[in-house]
């Protein structure tokens, strides 16, 4: 059985990173996540492998570019404004079928924001803040274990299916200490892409170069239409196939809450005071936030109503919550753009979603 | 067809204009890089434009614009035994990606590259480029470029005195300046072989479609305007 130790969750997320195989690190600091790139300042060097400050958050993601199609395990990490710095490479890696990670601890506001909590990169991080036609995956932890484990899990699903992946913390779970178990030590041999990554073409015949961009792909495939119904057939399957959720307390609830990261923690606490004065709550907290996990919605059966419980002021998840079921009951939300709010005032609204 | 005697890994002509000095530096590289006996470990990255559309077949991957220069860091770190480089152009290398090419060169990292110089974008259809040079044309300085306003970037100024292992300007004017440009791009090339740092060559090139000049023109105006303001030779050289 491995050891638990203390430790923050920005900094559990850095070593586990380490752990799993990750040696290239390239980022730029800013708050609430700045104690990811110190810590691998330090930390990457014991284990052989590369950390650049760099210039920019435009220069950290694409120095990780590079490295993912060399074919290494790699990182970025940012919030807020210098995560809207990573959408063109974020575009590119999806569309260059690069696994990689690269974490969003969210802070609060459009523009510069504040560095207090946020969840208001919804939209961006699901939708995707780049140009084209693509799709990532985003994995939103809401504890340190589970962002240790969010890693470990990332980077397979990243290799696996070729798709990188964002992982969506925030301030207040970044920032938590808190007993976690690290992974196993693993190693990352980047031959393990030689099938498709830049590797130096030893034979300089044409048919042996590897040349990474999709309208190559794209290019020799068009006679067939193949690559339009690989990369459509590729987004069904990792929707199909990726969704991850915790459901509590849902398959009786007359009011179903949908949160995720440091919100569900609140909402959680929320259903068990609300159950106790005989209101009948549930919680379905997504952990994939894409795919959203629609599978989670059939168990709640006796719902006559959802609220997401979000630190935004739109209620940007509440049209995936629509979609999930089919605008089957009303789908309302309370927020905040401080912190999350208060279990009072989720219990105000789930009586007046019931006209109690 | 005739005899054209192509390298290995450039099995056949790019696509470029006539009177175009992509397609000799194309030639150039690969030339250089089979020489030195490292074309099976070369990796290109290229931007997005003009310079894009060599028929290498060397591994290549296709940098954002302007950000080719950390991508060639981020492949070198994962496989230094690989040759990496960059082959940026003037807009790319000056314009949008001037913060990564000036990083670059004040950590040294070892990669090389190549930037091509032709004082006008070319891919976009001939706009105005840091590189343009007072009073010329372009899409964008119909009135001629207003140099007071815009000024005219010389690299050798920007990164010569930082950490360049090698820094080099050469023209394709004719035979002897092609010949001095390959030993330039040479140098660049076994400058990463021994690890020197960050090595990079500026090649001075035509752009007739652009300029909406004869190739000889183009060629004339290149060798004789702008290399008032871009000198030829070597600014660094690091032993």
């Amino acid at each position: 059985m491995a050891e638990k130790v203390l430790m923050k969750g920005n900094e559990a997320l850095a070593e586990a990173a380490v752990r799993v195989g990750c040696r290239f690190y390239a980022g730029y600091p800013i708050t609430p996540q700045t104690e990811i790139i110190e810590y691998l300042s330090w930390r990457m060097p014991e284990v052989g492998g590369t950390v650049y400050q760099a210039e920019s958050e435009l220069s950290g993601i694409n120095m990780i570019i590079g490295a993912a199609a060399a074919g290494g395990r790699v990182l970025t990490t940012s919030s807020g404004p210098g995560f809207s710095l990573y959408q063109e490479g974020i575009s590119l890696l999806a569309a260059y079928d690069f696994p990689a990670i690269i974490i969003d601890v969210m802070r609060v506001g459009s523009g510069p924001g504040d560095i207090r909590q946020g969840q208001g990169d919804y939209w961006q991080i699901t939708r995707g803040g780049g140009n084209g036609d693509y799709r990532t995956f985003v994995l939103a932890p809401n504890s340190v274990q589970e962002s240790v484990d969010l890693i470990k899990h990332g980077y397979e699903i990243a290799e696996k299916w070729r798709c990188p992946v964002i992982i969506a913390s925030d301030a207040t779970i970044g920032q938590t200490m808190e007993p976690v178990v690290l992974p196993e030590f693993e190693e990352h041999d980047p031959k393990k892409h030689d099938s498709w990554r830049v590797r130096g073409n030893p034979t300089l015949e044409g048919k042996d170069q590897h040349l990474l961009a999709n309208v190559f792909m794209a290019m020799d495939w068009v006679d067939n239409g193949s690559y339009f119904e690989y990369y459509l057939d590729k987004c069904k399957k990792m929707e199909e196939a990726e969704q991850m959720w915790e459901s509590y307390m849902v398959e009786d609830a007359d009011i179903v809450l949908v949160a995720y990261g440091c919100s569900s923690r609140i909402a959680r606490e929320t259903v068990e005071l609300a159950r106790e004065e005989g209101l009948k709550l549930g919680l379905i907290r997504p952990i994939t936030l894409w795919p959203f996990p629609n599978k989670a919605f059939e168990e709640a059966k006796a719902a006559k109503a959802f609220c997401t419980v979000e630190i935004n002021i739109l209620g940007q998840m509440v049209d995936d919550v629509r979609l999930a079921i089919h605008d089957r009951v009303p789908v309302d939300t309370v927020g905040d753009f401080w912190g999350v709010p208060d279990p009072d005032r989720i219990i105000a609204k789930a009586k007046e979603l019931l006209g109690l | 067809m005739p005899d054209i005697r192509l390298p290995k890994s450039l099995p056949e002509p790019g696509l470029w204009c006539q009177g175009c000095g992509h397609g000799i530096v194309s030639r150039l590289i690969m030339e250089v890089l089979e020489e030195l006996g490292v074309a099976e470990k070369a990796i290109i990255v290229e931007d997005v434009a003009c310079g894009a559309m060599g028929m290498y077949t060397i591994d290549s991957f296709w940098g954002s614009h302007g950000r080719t220069i950390p991508a060639a860091i981020g492949i070198k770190s994962i496989n230094p035994d690989a040759i990496v480089f960059a082959k940026p152009g003037d807009g790319a290398a000056y314009s949008i990606g001037v913060a990564e090419l000036v990083h670059a060169a004040l950590r040294g990292n070892n990669i090389t590259v190549i930037v091509i110089n032709n004082t006008i974008y070319g891919m976009t259809g001939g706009q105005m480029a840091p590189t343009t040079l007072p009073g010329a044309w372009s899409a964008t300085s119909p009135q001629g470029k207003d140099a007071d306003k815009y000024g005219v970037l010389d690299v050798f100024k920007l990164i010569g005195e930082l950490n360049c292992a090698y820094l080099a300007r050469g023209e394709l004017y004719d035979i002897p300046a092609i010949n001095k440009t390959k030993e330039m791009i040479r140098k660049a090339f076994q400058n990463q072989i021994d690890g020197k740092g960050f090595s990079m060559v500026e090649i001075l090139s035509p752009c007739p479609t652009n300029f909406h000049m004869t190739p000889q023109e183009a060629k004339e105006y290149i060798h004789t305007e702008a290399t008032k303001y871009f000198p030829l030779g070597v600014r660094c050289d690091k032993e």
